[in-house]
């Protein structure tokens, strides 16, 4: 530290204890804190002229914005294909990375910073020739040696695996931890360690060939060769190389220049773009995305950020978490968890306890052996809720340059006076027109708002608000951690709201505009989502809230031609679970909970019934199964006068009971032994809420409650009459009208309604009117096509009610 | 002293086992320090790790013991307990702390066995052991009297009767106490002196008995019905907690049950029954998929319900399906046979766990090929 430039021979200007002779080769782990604190110790040691870093050297002029005061680490180089933004490759960044702890070094000594990869120009044209051609995955973490866990038919090996196997070690982030991270910085040779490693790694090429990475490896560190070169050519060999430990002797390896530039020719080229993007801890992660591959960045960052006992903090940490959520932890806990820690180490043969050391010891000293609480230590500590920062000079996001040829595309302008816009989703540009405003909207980019539609209330129409305010760039800005695209970026929000959604209505909703926004591939993940929670959800309340939703989104589905298999299989698994759970649910309520009841079962009944007509369902018998389920409500009778009314009502009107049948029921409702209170309300799920029809039809019915009414005893009638007030005045005037004009006429014609009945439709007269029914044919006809003049419909009831049926249809 | 290789051979364990007698050799159940002594003897003669006072062997060598493995000179040590090595490595390294043991889990999970074999590898000796009931004394666990010295000559040190924890105390070895939570809550709580100061008061004499270096205590206890007398924090403070996992994979679980039915029908006496290994592996997946809140495939959540639908009622349901199937169905283990238990089994609350039951049915099982016989059969007991 601080040693003095003696000018021994000229070309070495840096400290007496430049190692060897040629550029300082520094291999490292990425995302390695222990390797971030070795690189720090040795280019403070070694004060290189030149800090030469594995990454894209496009992004040389932003390295200056990694010592602006807004970057705050964990953030990412993005490289993007300038005409096809979803096209790119991150790099990853966080505080502990030994990449970034040289750009901040190089940066606080003015000494220049550099980026010696092969440049994303070829790279992501390499991933475009991929079939696949995602590119997401490729670089960001291809650069990473350890990362390279190969699929079973890929040849490639990972050299720490092999070390690691070599050491008698399962877990190759184990033994490198053991010997690189957990090695205290600073004692003995700085320079120590990364010889070792590289005489390592040099065995290893050895023994599986240098090509035991693959052949794009071949020509990145051709690449970093030739610029390692100039780099010597113009600073002499006080340069320092920061890279993956793999590539080390690779690069000490003497290659003819012109070898290596052979290998640089035809190589494939896009045109591409840098830019900073925050990243989070949860994307560096393994579990998530395009994560860098570390389980737990938090743990890293403790280790890298804390000067000493990084046990005993880390574990007083663990039980400031514990004690917020409300555990009871004590010092005395630290303590143990702190000696448990230390023990299993020893007897684990590691020199200081590890992450899985340390999580031993706090479930069973903390979390009383249970893996819950412990999860809520993964998630908050291990992992972390860090999300870094990216100064405003940055140069745009990819998402802008997406939006930007979007809105060219569907010739929608931003524009600030705010104006209306018509769509029709039946036109091409319309519907993606429509797309786009749904998809910024999820994104929090509010630049149009739906409107009510005027005239036309076709689910084919939608009318918009548009208004482009300044600041709304700045929203486009911040969703570019969601992703390069527009489409990209609203998946990835959409998928992150479902999994983080509290409600199951949240969900459903999400699934709703999830069809809107036209994001097939958010779906899976949404529904996924809404299926776990309806299953565990156990309030049939909020899954009958549910399904109406989630109906709708089929129907909006229909509209716009998606694949809504999914969710009809979904919906078709959520009204299963509400048949089930209805019944219990509905034992024992008091008025306003039976009252509520009755709209979920409203609501579910207009679902199912929508529902049943997709094939799933019908080929489930989903309509059977409901109507058994009304079946026993109506006839139970712990339930509610009001939801058994109902039931009946609805199963009366799907023609599942018989009149005479739902008469008994009424009977039965209204028999002297039910308390009136129970009878009325009974009455009012029966007949209320445009029941009036019915009653004004089937005298026979009007008769029961004539009769029940009449019979109520005085007193219990002022109990009864608020509720039939609320029944009856809902009516329309002229139902109103009718029925007291029916009443007035005496119930005796009632009983005489019932015998005649029998033949006829429900609520017409047995016999015939030939003479009107006649005049209705030419009209029927006319509606029904002129195919069928011949056999003129057969005057009789069979027939006479088919073609009412499909009438209503074709009219619903 | 010979190391004899032998399974029969008892001789060393005699040595260092004090009650072991001539009668020992044909115990029912011989004590783990017995049954495995030559196991024991070779562990310990190619141990030369550091032991903590009085451990007969050193950690890492009672973890191999646990665990299994095979020693320098070809002798195989055979695994006592079958799971994640992490479980048995903090089990060990919590008694080598001077902390106590508390290993938790549902029936059937290998508590007690894991406990007995702890004791046997770190200090020789698993016989001292507090049986927990609703009815145990505070005498089990601190001390008695004799009463007939105890009036004859006075309170003395010879009038007293020592509990097996103040014999492991004064020892410095491992003591017992199996089912914790189901000893009194005020019983229970006399353990806090003995595993926080590490003394047993006498106050009648005015003396105390202090632990040696060596001395701990393992206590097991069931999770599931914490409800019978919770620890109180104070002493669950004083205790590393491990909880013993339910088998891990379907098919370790299917192995268990099949073997453990087949023992129990041959000492029930039941006229044998053909295989009948799919019917057991469907029950095993019904309590696995219901016990674990999520189907087999990982496809669907389920809840769960209130029982605890262990390993060991899962044994019982399957005994109970053969004793139907020998003596009232046709000799074949069938859907029908099961479909009763199982449901006695999940439906424990008549409400809840109904309707957990019925939507597993309707949303899992109905639509699972070649489910149809058992779908139908648990429709028909369900009503």
């Amino acid at each position: 530290m601080g040693d003095e430039v003696d000018g021994v021979t000229g070309v070495e200007p840096a400290g007496g204890r430049w190692p060897g002779a040629g550029p300082l080769l520094l291999g490292v782990r990425h995302h390695g804190p222990g390797s971030a604190r070795a690189v720090r110790a040795a280019l403070q040691a070694a004060q290189p002229r030149a800090v030469l870093i594995e990454g894209p050297p496009e992004a040389d002029a932003l390295i200056p914005l990694a010592a602006d005061e807004d970057m705050r680490p964990p953030v990412a180089l993005l490289a993007h294909a300038v005409d096809e933004p979803g096209h790119s490759a991150f790099w990853p960044l966080a505080e502990f990375s030994p990449e970034w702890v040289a750009i901040r070094w190089a940066l606080e000594r003015d000494v220049p910073a550099r980026f010696i990869d092969l440049p994303a120009t070829h790279t992501l044209a390499w991933d475009k020739e991929r079939p696949d051609g995602d590119g997401c995955a490729g670089e960001g973490t291809a650069q990473r040696p350890s990362e390279g866990r190969p699929p079973e038919a890929d040849v490639r090996v990972d050299p720490l695996a092999a070390l690691a196997g070599a050491a008698g070690y399962d877990d190759p982030e184990r033994w490198w931890e053991d010997v690189v991270e957990h090695r205290g910085a600073g004692e003995g040779d700085v320079f120590a360690p990364f010889l070792a490693l590289e005489e390592a790694m040099g065995a290893l090429r050895e023994a599986y060939g240098s090509g035991g990475g693959h052949d794009r490896d071949l020509v990145r560190e051709a690449y970093m060769r030739l610029q390692v070169r100039s780099a010597r050519r113009e600073f002499g060999d006080a340069v320092a190389v920061v890279c993956g430990a793999w590539h080390v002797p690779a690069l000490r390896r003497k290659e003819a220049v012109t070898a290596d530039r052979a290998l640089m020719k035809g190589l494939p080229k896009v045109k591409a773009d840098m830019t900073w993007v925050p990243w989070t801890h949860r994307r560096l992660s393994r579990a998530s995305g395009y994560g860098a591959g570390i389980e737990s960045p938090g743990w890293y960052a403790h280790l890298f950020g804390v000067p000493d006992r990084p046990v005993e903090r880390w574990l007083t940490r663990v039980a400031g978490l514990l004690r917020e959520e409300d555990r009871i932890v004590s010092s005395a806990h630290v303590i143990e968890a702190v000696r448990l820690a230390g023990t299993l180490a020893a007897m684990r043969g590691r020199p200081l306890p590890g992450l899985s050391e340390t999580t031993d010891a706090v479930r069973a000293v903390m979390c009383d052996g249970s893996d819950v609480p412990l999860e809520l230590v993964r998630d908050r500590l291990v992992v972390g809720d860090v999300l870094g920062e990216v100064p405003r000079t940055a140069p745009a996001v990819p998402l802008q340059r997406d939006l930007t040829r979007i809105q060219r595309r569907l010739r929608l302008k931003p524009e600030a006076p705010e104006r209306e816009l018509e769509l029709d989703l039946r036109e091409e540009t319309d519907a993606g027109r429509s797309r786009l405003l749904h998809r910024l909207r999820l994104l929090g980019i509010g630049w149009g708002e739906p409107a009510a539609s005027r005239g036309s209330t076709g689910t084919f129409r939608e009318t918009w608000r548009l208004r482009w305010e300044p600041d709304l760039s700045v929203r486009v800005a911040e969703a570019g951690v969601w992703g390069t695209t527009v489409l990209a970026a609203a998946t990835a929000k959409v998928e992150a709201d479902a999994v983080a959604a509290q409600a199951l209505a949240e969900v459903t909703e999400l699934a709703e505009r999830c069809l809107l926004s036209g994001l097939p591939d958010a779906l899976p993940v949404v529904m996924r989502v809404l299926a776990d929670r309806a299953a565990l959800d156990a309030d049939v309340g909020h899954l009958a809230q549910a399904l109406p939703a989630l109906v709708r989104s089929l129907r909006y589905g229909d509209v716009r031609g998606t694949d809504t298999g999914a969710l009809a299989g979904v919906a078709a698994g959520l009204a299963e679970r509400i048949f089930v759970g209805l019944p219990p649910a509905c034992a024992a309520l008091d008025a306003d909970a039976a009252e509520e009841m009755r709209r979920h079962v409203d609501a579910v009944h207009g679902a199912v019934a929508l529902l049943g007509d997709t094939p799933a369902a019908v080929h489930d018998g989903l309509r059977t199964r409901w109507h058994g389920v009304l079946r026993v409500l109506s006839g139970r009778d712990t339930v509610p006068g009001v939801l058994r009314g109902r039931a009946a009502r609805l199963l009366l009107d799907d023609g599942e009971v018989e009149q005479e049948q739902a008469a008994r029921l009424m009977g039965l409702a209204l028999s002297p032994g039910t308390p009136p209170a129970d009878a009325a309300a009974w009455i009012e799920g029966f007949v209320g809420g445009g029941g009036g029809m019915l009653l004004v039809h089937d005298e026979r019915l009007l008769g029961l409650v004539d009769t029940w009414l009449t019979g109520v005893p005085g007193e219990a009638f002022t109990d009864v009459l608020p509720l039939l007030r609320r029944t009856f005045s809902a009516y329309e005037p002229g139902v109103r009208r009718t029925l007291g004009e029916l009443v007035r006429r005496g119930p005796g014609r009632g009983g005489g309604g019932a015998g005649r009945t029998g033949a006829g439709m429900p609520g017409f007269a047995a016999d015939l009117d030939q003479e009107r029914a006649d005049a209705v044919l030419p009209v029927v006809r006319l509606l029904l096509g002129p195919a069928g003049p011949g056999p003129s419909p057969a005057p009789g009831p069979g027939p006479g009610k088919q073609g009412g049926d499909e009438l209503v249809g074709v009219a619903g | 002293m010979s190391v004899s290789v032998e399974p029969t051979s008892v001789e060393p364990s005699r040595s260092h086992s004090a009650p072991a007698n001539a009668k020992e050799a044909e115990a029912l159940r011989p004590h783990a320090e017995n049954a495995f002594a030559a196991e024991l003897a070779a562990l310990a003669a190619h141990d030369d790790r550091p032991r903590p006072p009085r451990w007969k062997l050193s950690p890492w060598a009672v973890a191999t013991y646990l665990l299994g493995g095979t020693l320098p000179d070809g002798t195989v040590i055979t695994p006592k307990y079958v799971g994640p090595r992490r479980i048995v490595e903090v089990a060990v390294t919590t008694l080598a702390t001077d902390r106590a043991l508390l290993l938790l889990g549902v029936p059937g999970t290998a508590k007690t066995w894991v406990s007995e074999h702890l004791a046997a590898a770190v200090s020789g000796d698993s016989t001292l052991l507090v049986q927990g009931t609703a009815g145990t004394p505070e005498e089990a666990i601190r001390y008695g009297w004799n009463y007939a010295q105890l009036l004859a000559y006075g309170p003395s040190r010879d009038a007293l009767v020592p509990s097996p924890v103040m014999r492991a105390m004064t020892r410095g070895m491992t003591a017992r106490v199996e089912e914790l939570t189901r000893i009194p809550a005020d019983v229970q709580d006399t353990l806090i002196t003995i595993l926080s100061e590490k003394t047993l008061p006498i106050p009648e004499l005015g003396e105390e008995v202090q632990a040696v270096r060596g001395f701990n205590l393992i206590a097991t206890a069931n999770d599931r019905d914490r409800g019978v007398n919770d620890l109180s924090s104070a002493l669950r403070r004083r205790f590393n907690t491990v909880v013993l996992p339910l088998p891990e994979s379907p098919e370790a679980e299917v192995d268990i049950v099949a073997r453990r039915v087949d023992q129990l029908g041959r000492s029930l006496d039941l006229p044998a029954v053909p295989d009948g290994t799919d019917e057991i592996r469907r029950v095993v997946t019904v309590f696995r998929e219901l016990r674990d809140g999520i189907t087999t495939d990982g496809r669907t959540k389920l809840k769960s319900p209130s029982g605890t639908l262990s390993t060991a009622e899962a044994i019982s349901v399957v005994t109970g399906g053969l004793a139907l199937a020998a003596h009232f169905g046709d000799g074949v283990l069938r859907a029908g046979d099961v479909a009763a238990g199982i449901l006695g089994a999940v439906v424990r609350d008549p409400a809840a766990d109904r309707v957990v039951w019925q939507e597993y049915l309707e949303t899992v099982v109905r639509e699972r090929d070649g489910w149809k016989d058992f779908y139908r059969a648990c429709r028909e007991v369900s009503g």
